[in-house]
């Protein structure tokens, strides 16, 4: 725009002074409808049903999932007389939005995971303090209560199911060739070694999805080096460069002979239907790997992972645990509480198994006679375990996974002989990532 | 955005000029009715207000941000430099990830937009079943790149895909090519994948700056002597310099924003690694290192500024001359 002369200016005054009044009418009411709309929707929903309503938050965004939670709510709305009203947002955004949900507007109480992943909120103050309602709690472990609680030592945390990981393989093949189940790390070499020459590939694996492989990396270290160390390692109080962690990589290269080729251009979904279609033996995975197989689902089995260390044994199971937290910008924390408090009971949870049954129920009140035989060795797998661990994303600071493991991880799967670079790359990036906190 | 702003400028300009036209005659801007003031004032009120709140405003905020150590959750604090000390010494994925937008750059200005300008010359030339390929050459271009990341999917997985069928190099025993998964030759077959689409979107635009060309002066280059190709490079190519610019400012723009087909494919990592694909990993997302993001993000502005300056200060030199 030309530069108008001084005489130009003032002629050209009385507009161009109402227009910049009529922009900044116009740019305040642009900036602030949102706001204004989001208080009307927040106000109704907390004064309309004159406390009697309570929102939340659903990240159960698939089918059944869905259909099994609104199950739960159904029962708790008509035991209990509160209206809750359900948001459901798709699983990927919600968790994406996490940061800006808990910090604008969020439900009432809303969904998500167990571990770091939770306490890195609480420690932020963006969750409740609902210990009042744990303490009413009954059949609930102390390893699921001890997932449930903060840093600070109060629970924040209502669990609803959980899905152990283990190593996956069909019954048929495996009496097929007369394989025996390995308990020991030698055991499930030679088992592999033993496929190979039966024409099977052994294991079933893929990380293109960037963190089917982290199952792998925490149960080689839980299985080395401890639950105790993995849990320290993974709350930033361990060097990765410590030859512990090195260790961890040199055995798992002992495996890679026997992965499926090109892991990294493959989905677990990929992957777990070569499982069903028996070209492969055996996959670490989650039990959600069930899905894959269909009406075959009653061919598989698992085994938990081998031992490599004794002195550690098969202790440790990884369990991840989802369930609910109570957001501290909360509005109706009563009934919010009320709802927690039925979250937390079998009855709850039966509700929810009762539409998805490729869960577990954390309480141990859970009517298991409704189980698979999937379904009852898992309860046993994690029953009888002597602590559980949620999942390396789970357990970790999501900047540091998201930015380095997955990355660290890949890698280390591309180029394997490099494990001490790799191990000192990690430590480095660890060490700028831990020293941002606070 | 950038390509946005100055167009979004332009029609606010032409009513003030309107205005000031009449310099002699005051008294005919009081005739400007409440009506006319009010149109003004929305037409050129909202793209100022839109410009200066989406990118002037967020660019500054993305500068300011990428000093601090923000975690999206409570205060910023400042830090200094340390969040690009980090980036360049100790963040193995960032020199990665600039390599690939400069060869994403560099396939597209030099193959991809090549090979458009020839689909257009030799589809100018009307050409048996000259409508049928301008179709098929343009049909990628309204596919979103995400929708292209699933399609290369079908075509190059390693197991199933149409790729390895057609080669015969799949079943037992044998070692077919990881056209996905394999970071050294996954880039590759994106940059493919994306220059078929660039290729047919640079086509269109040269088609209509072909018809554009006056055919007298064709006709004059022929009465000179001069043979197809030195019609074709001394006359007609320069005769279309506003195209020129334009596609070559698409060119930029798109190997900058490159980011939906490796999304699509892995999420960005593995050998896809993109600038795009680090920000949104840092930035969004449960992550939240905004700080660091930002500052990926304005070596971003930094690379795409440096590039678009420097591109139509040539363009312009040119034109002058």
């Amino acid at each position: 725009m030309a530069t108008p002369g001084p005489h130009d200016r003032t002629t050209s005054t009385s507009p161009t002074r109402r227009s910049v009044l009529r922009a900044a009418a116009i740019g305040a009411g642009a900036v602030t409808l949102p706001s204004v709309l989001a208080a009307c929707a927040s106000g109704s929903g907390a004064g309309g049903a004159g406390g009697k309503t309570v929102t939340l938050g659903s990240n159960w965004s698939d089918p059944v999932p869905k259909k099994g939670i609104a199950t739960a709510i159904a029962d708790f709305q008509t035991s209990s007389g509160y209206t809750v009203k359900t948001n459901t947002v798709d699983h990927n955004s919600f968790q994406q939005n996490i940061n800006r949900y808990l910090q604008g507007n969020p439900d009432d109480v809303f969904g998500w995971f167990a571990g770091y992943r939770m306490q890195y909120f609480a420690q932020k103050g963006l969750l409740g303090d609902i210990s009042d309602v744990w303490s009413g709690f009954t059949g609930m472990s102390d390893a699921i209560k001890a997932q449930s609680t903060g840093l600070d030592g109060k629970q924040y945390f209502v669990p609803l199911y959980y899905y152990p990981w283990a190593v996956f393989y069909r019954k048929s093949v495996f009496a097929q060739h007369g394989y025996q189940l390995p308990t020991t790390w030698d055991q499930y070499i030679s088992l592999a070694k033993q496929m190979q020459k039966d024409g099977l590939v052994p294991i079933s694996f893929s990380d293109k999805d960037g963190w089917p492989a982290m199952g792998t990396f925490d149960y080689i270290n839980m299985r080395l080096n401890g639950y105790d160390f993995h849990k320290s390692l993974m709350g930033g109080h361990e060097d990765w460069s410590d030859p512990k962690v090195k260790k961890v990589f040199d055995t798992w290269r002992e495996l890679l002979p026997y992965y499926q080729q090109g892991a990294l251009g493959l989905t677990w979904q990929e992957s777990a239907q070569a499982l069903q279609q028996k070209k492969t033996g055996m996959m670490t995975l989650g039990m959600f790997l069930g899905q894959q197989f269909g009406t075959d689902v009653s061919d598989l089995d698992f085994f938990a992972y081998p031992a490599i260390d004794p002195a550690n044994g098969q202790d440790a199971v990884e369990a991840p645990i989802d369930g609910f937290l109570l957001s501290r910008k909360a509005k109706n924390v009563t009934a919010a509480k009320k709802l927690l408090g039925f979250l937390g009971t079998a009855k709850a949870e039966n509700d929810y198994l009762s539409i998805d049954p490729t869960e577990l129920g954390v309480n141990s009140s859970v009517v298991t006679t409704g189980y698979s035989p999937l379904q009852q060795s898992g309860a046993k797998l994690v029953s009888t375990a002597k602590s559980i661990s949620q999942f390396m994303d789970r357990d970790c600071r999501p900047d540091f996974v998201s930015t380095v493991m997955i990355q660290a991880l890949q890698t280390f799967l591309n180029n394997p002989s490099d494990v001490d670079g790799l191990c000192n790359s990690i430590q480095r990036q660890k060490t700028a990532i831990y020293a941002t906190e606070g | 955005m950038t390509a946005g702003a100055p167009a979004a400028v332009a029609p606010a300009a032409a009513p003030e000029q309107g205005r000031r036209r009449p310099r002699a005659g005051r008294r005919r801007i009081r005739r400007l009715t409440t009506r006319d003031r009010l149109v003004i004032t929305v037409l050129l009120g909202l793209p100022l207000l839109f410009t200066f709140v989406l990118v002037w405003a967020t660019t500054l905020a993305s500068i300011g941000l990428s000093f601090t150590n923000w975690d999206g959750i409570g205060s910023a604090k400042f830090i200094g430099i340390d969040n690009y000390k980090e980036l360049f010494t100790n963040y193995p994925p960032f020199a990665t990830a600039i390599w690939h937008n400069l060869l994403w750059l560099g396939f597209l200005a030099l193959v991809a937009t090549p090979l458009g300008l020839l689909f257009a010359v030799l589809l100018d030339r009307k050409v048996r079943f000259g409508r049928f390929y301008q179709s098929a050459l343009y049909l990628p271009v309204v596919l979103s790149l995400a929708v292209i990341g699933f399609i290369s999917q079908l075509i190059f997985a390693r197991d199933d895909g149409i790729l390895n069928t057609l080669l015969g190099a799949t079943g037992q025993g044998q070692h077919p090519v990881d056209w996905i998964g394999d970071p050294h030759i996954n880039i590759w077959v994106v940059l493919v994948m994306a220059g078929w689409r660039h290729a047919g979107y640079v086509m269109v635009l040269y088609l209509a700056g072909l018809k554009g060309v006056d055919p007298s002066l064709k006709e004059a280059a022929a009465i000179d002597g001069a043979n197809a190709r030195q019609t074709f490079f001394r006359v007609v190519f320069p005769v279309m310099r506003p195209v020129n610019i334009i596609v070559g400012v698409i060119t930029v723009i798109e190997a900058l924003r490159a980011f939906d087909i490796v999304y699509a494919i892995n999420g960005g990592t593995n050998g896809l690694e993109l600038l795009s694909v680090l920000i949104t990993d840092n930035i969004i997302g449960e992550a939240s290192r905004i700080g660091f993001g930002s500052a990926i993000a304005v070596v971003l502005l930094l690379i795409s500024v440096g590039c678009i300056v420097a591109y139509c200060m040539t363009e312009l030199r040119e034109e002058k001359t």
